[in-house]
């Protein structure tokens, strides 16, 4: 029963769902739009279940002094000071609370600055690894370099429009191509592994089975 | 020769992050503004936003935070002065946790740099999780995911909203993102309630989403910076992507050059047996 019931349930869903995909009428219209709401209220208690596992490891690595502990007090702080912050002032931008402080002086920096430290790893990686080694890396490395090219102003000037084309070209048949064949196999791949969870061949869902 | 080769190949990095350095800042110091020249895709977008009549709503979703917000701030930016200076309105939505506080003063910042009104020229509905349920659901009844606004109203109590129920009664969806949302508005979107889309998503994103513009999924798409500039070209208003392109344009040649000169020392050492 304790694998037969999720099982049942996950075919009864899968198979309403697909169902009231292809039958216009209002009633499974309504079916999909209380699913859709039930769908969103699951989700907040997956947030729920992530925030306590990440309370609970940190914890963990706290209590039994694991390397860089320290990090973790300062992440269990900052999700503190942040909740709090959220409950108990205010979210709107110029409210002055001090959520909207930790996130203008504290998150907006952070996350601009390693973002923006990629430009520079970028920039010294690309400087090694695009090397004419082979055929392949060479084709690799010029399709790189038209199309850094071919998508800024400079790059334009220089080549009279030349380099705009080519990465234009790059862009619309060789990556276009790719892509679609990627993404054809994915669908595939999607299509036929939700059947099998659908008919409960796939059962790594459900942990340990 | 070969002793400079060979120094070459073995550059200390911290050399390409000066040069890089020098290369952000120099244009910096002294802006040029270089022409952009503007795409098919980037000119599609315009014209959607062009073809606005007044009192017309649009959806516009901003998904992103402030790591990528270079990038597409200064796209969303474009896209509602275009779309107030057209006396369109539109309905916002941030499906990126961590940027709706910035999506909301982004938004704040517009409006009163063009003198509109909360409830009647735009709304913005804020967050809610699990975007593909989200944009789902919208697409039955939008007070499904959002009975109230960012601000706590109840969706009918703001003139704006009481004639929209969902994307039938839009124009189209504007969706500017850096996430995994994007293909939600695809798959979930546009392929069940079948309305016109257009995107705006950085620069290493843009190639994912060139086999929709050719399958006609999407109406047109601003890459990056590149795609912000082409716009504000078009709208002939703000300038910062166009600036900035220009710091992208010194930055891109400097590593191609440093691509080539690396080949060079790479081959001429090869030859010798290095």
């Amino acid at each position: 029963m304790k694998r037969q019931l999720p099982v049942f349930l996950t075919f009864l869903c899968a198979f309403v769902l697909t169902v009231q995909f292809f039958v216009p009428h209002r009633s499974f219209e309504q079916v999909y739009e209380v699913s859709n709401i039930w769908l969103q209220i699951l989700g907040v208690f997956t947030i729920l279940i992530g925030i306590m596992s990440l309370v609970e490891s940190h914890l963990q690595k706290i209590r039994r002094r694991q390397a860089q502990w320290q990090y973790s007090i300062i992440t269990i702080v900052g999700l503190v000071l942040t909740v709090a912050g959220g409950l108990f002032g205010s979210v709107e931008a110029g409210s002055g609370g001090i959520f909207m402080w930790m996130y203008n002086n504290v998150l907006n920096p952070i996350s601009a600055t390693m973002f923006s430290l990629l430009a520079f790893f970028i920039a010294s990686a690309a400087f090694r690894a695009f090397r004419a080694r082979s055929a392949m890396s060479t084709i690799l490395l010029l399709a790189a370099a038209f199309v850094m090219l071919g998508r800024v102003p400079l790059g334009d000037r220089m080549s009279a429009g030349l380099f705009p084309a080519i990465a234009d070209w790059l862009l619309n048949v060789p990556n276009v191509a790719a892509k679609r064949a990627i993404l054809i196999g994915i669908g595939l791949g999607e299509a036929s592994m939700a059947l099998r969870v659908m008919l409960g061949i796939e059962r790594s869902y459900m942990a340990g089975d | 020769m070969r002793r400079l080769m060979v120094w070459i190949l073995g550059m200390d990095r911290r050399i390409i992050f000066l040069l890089l350095a020098l290369a952000l800042v120099l244009p910096l110091l002294f802006p040029v503004k270089l022409p952009v020249r503007v795409t098919p895709e980037v000119k599609k977008v315009y014209d959607m936003v062009d073809g606005l009549q007044p009192g017309d709503v649009i959806l516009i979703d901003m998904d992103y935070g402030p790591d990528t917000m270079a990038e597409l701030e200064p796209m969303s930016y474009s896209i509602m002065r275009h779309v107030f200076d057209r006396g369109a309105r539109f309905v916002s939505t941030c499906l990126s946790a961590t940027g709706v506080s910035l999506i909301e003063s982004e938004i704040r910042h517009i409006a009163q740099e063009k003198g509109k009104t909360y409830g009647e020229d735009y709304v913005f509905l804020g967050y809610r999780p699990y975007p593909a349920s989200v944009i789902l659901s919208m697409g039955q009844n939008m007070r499904q995911s959002f009975p109230i606004d960012f601000y706590n109203n109840p969706l009918d109590s703001l003139p704006l909203m009481r004639g929209i129920r969902n994307y039938a009664d839009l124009r189209f969806v504007m969706s500017v993102s850096s996430t995994s949302g994007v293909d939600y508005w695809i798959m979930y979107g546009h392929e069940r309630y079948n309305f016109p889309l257009a995107l705006g998503v950085t620069a290493v994103m843009a190639a994912d989403y060139y086999n929709y513009l050719q399958s006609g999924q999407i109406e047109g798409i601003l890459g990056g910076l590149k795609g912000a500039a082409e716009y504000e070209t078009l709208l002939g208003q703000g300038d910062r992507a166009i600036i900035w392109m220009n710091i992208q344009s010194v930055c891109h040649v400097l590593i191609v050059a440093l691509i080539v000169v690396g080949n060079i020392a790479y081959l001429a050492t090869r030859k010798r047996g290095v």
